[in-house]
């Protein structure tokens, strides 16, 4: 975990580096000891940053060239905006049409949420705002501003170790292919935060609303009661 | 990924109604009224509904929580469905609301989704959706009644050219309850009775509600005529989340010793509106509870139902419903 700790890091870092320069190419920057995945993940967050996400996001048909840009009715309407982040805050530019999902995954480089169906009907995107579990693919980011937002990033320890869920989930061999297990984890998280100790019922309740395709159920389900026990 | 972002839009956040009547006056039709937004992303990720402009509600505080009143219970428009499946209030008095809203969809949506929301949802029927020029789309043609139409969700009453249902879950517990809706306008307050807030086809074939585009529903009022009552919610769906009702049905029964001595009791999924059930109603009032009045109950159900190709299931299903409304509640 001490590579997850540290890619986190670094992403964090290349964005706001990028956010400073507006650097628009970070290639060939790359240190010698980064990994590949790590310096993908750099290039996408940076890249995604300083071009305000026009080759990430093509299809979004952002008008704002033609002049018609959010026009603030009341109050002020501002893109570059700051979201509290696993309890830190990050600025990012974000389309008034963009959800949460695409603003972690593609500008911010938290792709521990995943995109499954983009619908609100699996789960896999499922973060905490306030505590409460929610489909990332169905919030758009402009209403989860000021709101303490918590991705599977955010439950590492200082030192990168496992979140005793976490770990309860790999001690019970929770996930099999392991797509929908950041939203599993999430939910959760959300649930012990506000029911300690559940009952297999009630935690059945709660992840109710997250898709497994392997159909590992009752595995995430041992992995909750273990945690329950636990955290 | 990306052909699932969102058209782009202008998203205004007003934080009250003053604010909210005057963007909705200046977009007129181009307007969109976001509440928890769980329906409408998918109307926009679709683009088949392209708003110019979305009017995010979520700030307006006034029209959150849950307010005990002298006559009963008003609940915010924008109050979540997980609020109020948790609410003591509503759990103490109404849990058949309580019940309905922890029925709807999913954990996540009912954190977010609203009961606004709920009721105001538009119709559920895939060719609609799929953005097909239907009549209800201003076209002049039914996709889903014809004789290869998927119309096994659709419905078995008051079908006009349209024939697509009221898939709220909470709705029929509004009617069921006599909740009344409060609707406001940059000018004025109306109070509609749930049961007339809904319209069918047969009144305006583009909408599902008596609201208008400039108003807005701010809350719901609950009195408590029916409070404390025997109560009864089943929700028949093919699975257990997210999914919307196949049919579902609320009633409210009030017993003295073993009669049934007043009965409301509604259903969604077999018409545009939320079916309240009159004759059954009618015929219960006054008898005893046992198997025997479940059984004139559910035989007079579904009277004068015209079902489509795919859905005559619906028939026996809803007679099944209020039967074990009438026995089991």
């Amino acid at each position: 975990m001490n590579e997850g700790n540290s890619m986190t890091d670094l992403t964090t870092m290349m964005v706001s580096e990028a956010m400073v320069s507006k650097q628009t190419s970070v290639c060939g920057l790359a240190p010698p000891n980064m990994s590949r995945r790590e310096f993908i993940k750099g290039v996408i967050a940076s890249g995604a940053v300083a071009s305000a996400g026009v080759f990430m996001l093509a299809g979004c048909s952002d008008n704002s060239s033609s002049g018609n840009v959010a026009v603030p009715a009341t109050g002020n309407f501002e893109r570059m905006i700051t979201l509290n982040i696993n309890g830190r805050d990050r600025v990012v530019d974000v389309l008034p049409n963009e959800t949460l999902a695409m603003t972690l995954r593609y500008k911010l480089g938290l792709t521990g949420t995943k995109l499954g169906c983009d619908r609100g009907e699996c789960g896999a995107c499922t973060i905490n705002i306030n505590d409460v579990q929610q489909y990332s693919c169905s919030t758009l980011t402009h209403t989860a501003r000021g709101r303490a937002i918590t991705t599977v990033e955010g439950l590492q320890g200082v030192n990168g170790e496992l979140h005793t869920i976490q770990q309860a989930f790999i001690d019970e061999l929770g996930p099999q292919c392991g797509f929908c297990t950041p939203g599993q984890i999430m939910s959760t998280v959300s649930l012990l935060k506000s029911n300690p100790d559940p009952t297999r019922e009630e935690a059945r309740m709660a992840l109710s609303g997250n898709l497994c395709r392997c159909g590992a159920y009752d595995h995430y389900l041992n992995s909750v009661m273990r945690a329950a026990g636990e955290v | 990924m990306s052909r699932d972002m969102m058209p782009h839009f202008e998203l205004i956040q007003p934080s009250d109604m003053d604010n909210a009547f005057e963007v909705l006056e200046r977009y007129g039709e181009g307007a969109w009224k976001l509440a928890g937004g769980q329906d409408s992303y998918d109307w926009f990720k679709d683009r088949v509904k392209r708003p110019q402009a979305v009017v995010d509600l979520n700030g307006i505080e006034e029209l959150k929580g849950i307010r005990e009143t002298p006559e009963g219970v008003e609940i915010g428009a924008l109050t979540t469905l997980a609020e109020i499946a948790e609410s003591d209030l509503i759990t103490g008095s109404f849990s058949l609301l309580a019940q309905a809203a922890s029925r709807v969809a999913s954990p996540q949506i009912r954190n977010v989704g609203t009961i606004g929301g709920n009721v105001c949802q538009d119709a559920r029927c895939w060719y609609y959706r799929a953005g097909m020029d239907c009549y209800r789309a201003g076209g002049n043609t039914c996709y889903a009644d014809t004789p290869e139409g998927m119309n096994r969700e659709h419905c078995i009453y008051g079908a006009d050219r349209c024939v697509a249902v009221s898939p709220s879950d909470t709705a029929p517990v509004l009617v069921a309850l006599d909740a009344s809706m409060v609707i406001r306008n940059s000018a004025r307050e109306r109070i509609v009775a749930a049961q007339d807030f809904f319209i069918g086809p047969d009144v305006n074939i583009e909408r599902m509600t008596v609201l208008e585009p400039g108003e807005i529903l701010t809350a719901i009022r609950i009195p408590s005529t029916w409070a404390g009552s025997t109560f009864y919610f089943e929700k028949v769906a093919d699975r257990n989340v997210w999914d919307f009702p196949l049919v579902n049905i609320a009633a409210a029964i009030k017993m003295s010793g073993n009669t049934i001595e007043d009965i409301r009791i509604a259903c969604a999924g077999v018409e545009c509106v939320p079916r309240r059930l009159t004759v059954v109603e009618d015929v219960v009032r006054g008898s005893s509870r046992d198997e025997e009045t479940a059984d004139l109950a559910a035989s007079s159900a579904a009277r004068g139902a015209i079902p489509l190709n795919f859905n005559h299931f619906k028939i026996p299903l809803l007679e099944n419903l209020v039967r074990r409304a009438i026995r089991d509640s």
